[in-house]
Formats: C-alpha cells, sequence, structure tokens
C-alpha cells in the first residue's frame, strides 16, 4: 500500500521538506537535497537573484524538488501577497511556504495577516502552506479559505527548542483533515520522529540540517528519523483517546446476552 | 517618549551604576575574563539565527559636501579637499561597476548639505539605483518622518545613521558647527525613519570618542528601545572604529581588538536577533577572525571618495573621507568567506517591492 502523501494533487514520497536558508555554501544545498531524497524544498524569494547567472540558488536544487517560495521578509499580508506573486512571474512556480512576521524579536508569525493573505492567493490559484502559530481556530479557517496544509511551529524559527507546542499540534492532527506539517523549532532528528509518530503529514527543517557539523550527513540522519517516525505512526498499538474499531474488547458481551 | 528620555535618565551615572545588569555584566571589566565563554555562545547563537551566511553590501558615496565640522571627519566643511556631487551619468557609471560585482545591496551615503545634495536629488538617485540593486540604504544627514516617507516610496528600505558619539558632552566638543550639533534630532532619527516604515535600520557608535563600555551601553539600549517599540524593524548595529583622515585627528579613546570582540560579544548574547555590520575600517586578519563571533554583514571593494570607482584618481586620491584598511575586492572576501565556511550572501531583500 502507497503511503504517499497528497498534496495539491501532488503525490509526495518523502516526507522531509528542507529549507534551504542559513547554509555554508550553495553547492552543499544540492548534495543535501539529493542525499535526504527531499521532494520539497523552500526558497526565500529575497535570497534568489534572477540576474546572477552563474550563481543562481535555484541551480542548487534538484529537478525532482518542487520549489516552495518562502515568501520571508513579509510584514504583512500586502507585502506576502507581492512576494507571492513576484515569484510566480519569476517562474518559480505557485507553491508558496507563507510567512508572515512582524516581529523580528521572536520571529513569530501574524496569524490575522497570514490568514489574509491566504485567502487571496489561494483564490489566485497558488498553492499555499502557511506557517502559523497553532491554533486550532486559525488552522480550520486557513483550511477554509482555501490553505493546502497547514504548518504549526513546533517553537520560534531558528530555536532548535524542539516541539514545544506538542500538545496544540496534536489538536490540529486531531481536528483537522489536511496535512499539519511542523515547520520551525526542530532542532534533532528525534524530535522530527516524534512529530511524525504524533501523526505530523512531514516535518520541514532547516536550521539543523544547515548549520551542522555535516550538513549532508545531517540530512540523512533526519530523513532515516523521519520515516521511522511514520513506520511508527502506522504500526504502533494506538494510545487511549486514538482507539481503533479493529478489535473491540467488549464484543463478547453481545454474544452472551 | 524618545530613546532620548532613557539617555538622560543615565547619562551622568558611571559605568557601574548603569541599569540593566545583564548588559552592564557583558560589558563590564570583570567580563574580560570569561571572553572565551562569551564568544563561544555568541558563535552558538549566531549559526541558530543567522546560519552561516555573511551579508555583503558596497558604500556609494553621492556627494561631499558638508556644512557640518565634525572634527573626526575628511569632509569636515573647513577641510580643503576637492568637493562634488556625482552628476547623474557618473552616478550610472559608478553603480554600474558596483553591480558587475554582483552585489545588490548598497549604501549610499553624502555629507549633509541639504543645499548642495537635496532630497530630491537623492530621490533621483535612488530611482537609477533601484533598477540595478535589490537592497538600497542611506547613509545621509538626518531628514524629518515625511522625507523619510518620500525616500522609502522612492525605493530606499534601509537607514543607517551612527549617533558618532552617544555621551552628549563628547557630542558637544565633537561638533562645533554645522546642523549636525542638534544631538537630539540625530537621536531620534532612527525612530522617524521606523515610523515613516523602514524596513531595516543600523545604529552606531564611532568607538574611541569616548569611553566605550558607556557608548555601547547605551547604543545596545538605542537598538534594544527601537526593537521592542518597532518589531517589524530588522535592527542592526556597526561597529566603525576610528580611522586617519586628512586632518589627523587624535583618537581620544583607544579601543583595542579585544574591546571589540567584547562589544560583538556582549550584543550577540544581549539581543540574538540583532543584526551586526562590519565595514572595511577593520583590517582584513581581524574581520577573518571576527566573521565566527556574531559579525552578520560585511562591507567590501569599498571606496569612501565620491565616485571612488570611476572617477578620476587624482581625484579620489584627495578627497576620501578615511581611509579604509581592507582593501579586498568582492570577489576576494567571496572566497575568504567560503574558506572560512560562510555563504557570501549578495541579495537579501526583494528589490523594488515598494514600487511593484
Ligand atoms: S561626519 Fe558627516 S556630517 Fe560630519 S563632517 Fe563628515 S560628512 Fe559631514
Amino acid at each position: 500500500m502507497s503511503d504517499s502523501l497528497i498534496i495539491a494533487g501532488q503525490e509526495i514520497k518523502n516526507r522531509l521538506f528542507v529549507g534551504t536558508g542559513k547554509f555554508p555554501n550553495k553547492p552543499i544545498i544540492k548534495e543535501v537535497l539529493e542525499q535526504a531524497k527531499t521532494e520539497v524544498a523552500t526558497v526565500a524569494l529575497r535570497r534568489i537573484d534572477l540576474e546572477s547567472k552563474e550563481d543562481n540558488i535555484l541551480d542548487y536544487i534538484p529537478t525532482n524538488c518542487t520549489v516552495m517560495t518562502n515568501t520571508s521578509g513579509a510584514r504583512n499580508a500586502q507585502e506576502a501577497i507581492r512576494i507571492a506573486r513576484l515569484s510566480k512571474a519569476a517562474g518559480c512556480g505557485n507553491w508558496i511556504k507563507l510567512e508572515v512576521i512582524a516581529d523580528n524579536k521572536h520571529l513569530l508569525p501574524d496569524n490575522l495577516e497570514t490568514l489574509k493573505a491566504t485567502e487571496v492567493l489561494a483564490k489566485e490559484g497558488f498553492i499555499v502552506l502557511p506557517y502559523m502559530s497553532p491554533d486550532l481556530s486559525v488552522a480550520k479557517k486557513l483550511i477554509e479559505v482555501g490553505a493546502a496544509a497547514v504548518m504549526p511551529l513546533g517553537s520560534p524559527i531558528g530555536s532548535k527548542r524542539g516541539v514545544k507546542t506538542a500538545e496544540l499540534v496534536k489538536i490540529l492532527i486531531k481536528e483537522i483533515a489536511e496535512p499539519i506539517i511542523v515547520d520551525a523549532g526542530i532542532g534533532y532528528p528525534s524530535e522530527a520522529a516524534y512529530c511524525m509518530e504524533l501523526g505530523c503529514a512531514a516535518v520541514l527543517v532547516n536550521t539543523a540540517i544547515a548549520t551542522a557539523k555535516d550538513p549532508v550527513k545531517m540530512a540523512e540522519s533526519f530523513n532515516l528519523a523521519v520515516r521511522a517516525g511514520r513506520l511508527s505512526y502506522l504500526n504502533a498499538t494506538k494510545s487511549s483517546g486514538q482507539a481503533s474499531a479493529s478489535s473491540p474488547l467488549t464484543g463478547f458481551l453481545q454474544t452472551s446476552e | 517618549m524618545s530613546f532620548y528620555n532613557i539617555y538622560h535618565k543615565y547619562k551622568n551615572c558611571s559605568f557601574e551604576e548603569l541599569p540593566n545588569q545583564e548588559l552592564t555584566k557583558l560589558l563590564s571589566l570583570e567580563a574580560e575574563k570569561s571572553l572565551e565563554a562569551m564568544a563561544q555562545k555568541a558563535k552558538t547563537l549566531t549559526l541558530q539565527n543567522f546560519g552561516k551566511t555573511i551579508s555583503l553590501y558596497t558604500p556609494l558615496y553621492l556627494s561631499n559636501y558638508c556644512e557640518n565640522e565634525c572634527l573626526y571627519c575628511g569632509f569636515n566643511a573647513n577641510n580643503k579637499i576637492p568637493r562634488r556631487k556625482l552628476k547623474i551619468d557618473e552616478l550610472k557609471k559608478e553603480a554600474k561597476f558596483i553591480a558587475k560585482t554582483g552585489l545588490q545591496h548598497i549604501l549610499i551615503l553624502t555629507g549633509e548639505s541639504k543645499k548642495l545634495s537635496p532630497l530630491s536629488y537623492i530621490k533621483e538617485s535612488v530611482k537609477i539605483l533601484n533598477k540595478l540593486f535589490s537592497s538600497i540604504s542611506i547613509e545621509i544627514y538626518p531628514l524629518s518622518q515625511t522625507e523619510y516617507k518620500e525616500l522609502i516610496a522612492a525605493g530606499v528600505d534601509g537607514l543607517t545613521i551612527y549617533q558618532e558619539v552617544y555621551s552628549q558632552s563628547e557630542y558637544k566638543k565633537l561638533h562645533p558647527a554645522g546642523p549636525k550639533q542638534d544631538y537630539q534630532f540625530r537621536l531620534d532619527a532612527p525612530e522617524r525613519a521606523a515610523r515613516a516604515g523602514i524596513r531595516t535600520i543600523n545604529i552606531g557608535s564611532l568607538l574611541g570618542l569616548a569611553p566605550w563600555r558607556k557608548e555601547a551601553f547605551f547604543m545596545l539600549k538605542h537598538a534594544e528601545y527601537l526593537q521592542n517599540k518597532y518589531p517589524e524593524i530588522e535592527m542592526s548595529i556597526s561597529l566603525p572604529r576610528l580611522r586617519p583622515q586628512f586632518n589627523n585627528f587624535q583618537t581620544p579613546y583607544e579601543v583595542s581588538d579585544k574591546n571589540i570582540v567584547q562589544i560583538i560579544t556582549a550584543a550577540r548574547i544581549f539581543m540574538p536577533r540583532l543584526g551586526i555590520t562590519l565595514s572595511t575600517r577593520e583590517n582584513s586578519q581581524l574581520r577573518n577572525n571576527l566573521i565566527k563571533l556574531g559579525i552578520t554583514k560585511m562591507s567590501a571593494g569599498s571606496t569612501t571618495a565620491v565616485g571612488g570607482h570611476t572617477l578620476e584618481k587624482t581625484y579620489i586620491k584627495n578627497s576620501l573621507q578615511f581611509e579604509i584598511s581592507d582593501k579586498r575586492d568582492v570577489s576576494q572576501i567571496k572566497i575568504m568567506l567560503l574558506k572560512e565556511g560562510y555563504q557570501p550572501v549578495l541579495k537579501d531583500w526583494v528589490g523594488a517591492l515598494q514600487n511593484e
């Protein structure tokens, strides 16, 4: 049985998404993505130099990888919408990792502005994956207005503090049918595995890979962890609250009545 | 409320009497003993927040007309240097020269003469530079909020303005004439730009003009004040150290390399997401070593003369604002960064976003 993730009709086999910021050089990004067999990579539009022939970051993204443009730097919905449109016009496709941050101190997303931008962009045909603070009602509204998935933060970007929002993420997973992808805060492969065990559809990792001693090896480690976590999720005995109906324990009552 | 209120409250305190234990501890003489531990912590925080990348930019001097008499500056109105302002075709030539290096972030500078390099001229220049660069910052005389708005609308996204020296008494001595004598108008400039909607703000204290511990304290409190009040701003600081100029101004308070290291690491620990800029005022060896400690932005291929890349050599030689120390060009800096394990970032903003 196939266990692919489907986003906007596209089949994605590898559930490790990788961000391309913060790496020590560009060629290593290619190696990382290839070694991890990643199929979705985010690239910040602010870093794409389309004019530069010799050193365009897009040249380092393997062809089998979907580029998801990151709107990083957008401080409000309007700026994010402009960045997304520029990205499309520049030929970077229509997958958008929507990031609206008006707080440079903590880098926490602005859920309200994110919602506004999602609505506009989804209507324009973008595949929008919004980065957000895990709030159930906002997540539901994001889906209502057309988000293809929801990307709650595990902890602030770059903090490597792990999945501090696990309880809230669990609620999103339970209540929302669309993919929940933890983005930001994952510092170690074990945390990525944990997200997958919770039932996340995928995880997005950047800092932990980019700043590792050997980013390529670290990417491999994350890849294994994500696979392990997913396998565990699919095969573990469910704990209470996730009861499965396959082998009822009180079935005998009916026959003895 | 302005940062001046905070400055005013503490200006007469000795360093030991200043508030904010965490910051004063980091900047104290005592902390010099723990410099290595501070450096280790600063390195980790920098990696987490900025990764292994360094942004590059270069200055472009538009004009050296100046009405001020800052004692430490080569453009001081009393200095007999050839003065000029780039004509539009000269600007285009200079800009094209820089664009060829691949740099996308540019910092335009002028002396202070609203008469000879007026806002209209700066706006016109910005419109030309917009076509070649993805980010334009200004380091010019302080403006009103409305004037900042006009420049932002023209395509400026960053402001650099150094208070030069936070100590108001030293400021008074060092600025004997000209509009720059207005200490508070300069101090409040970044706040006016923030209100006008600027994206990035870079402030600084010209190290060597007053005892550095207190200067660094006020500079960082200023950065913190602005970041807290305007969280949408990308805040950064610069650590310019006095360099030799034409009038042989003697540095009144020496600041050692060790002191610079302490300021950088203290700044990083105090504000983990703060950008820290290092200019070519410092020598290449020190710059190479400081990268790992918390620097996030460097200038490269710099000149401090109007039209310093393309005008006549004899003119350039006699009209430098100050002498730079790290004379490496952009490609040499790029090679050095890659060798040190850092990615040179030439583009980090979406050009002309405002004008779409
Ligand atoms: S520091 Fe600026 S204002 Fe002062 S003399 Fe030099 S150019 Fe003029």
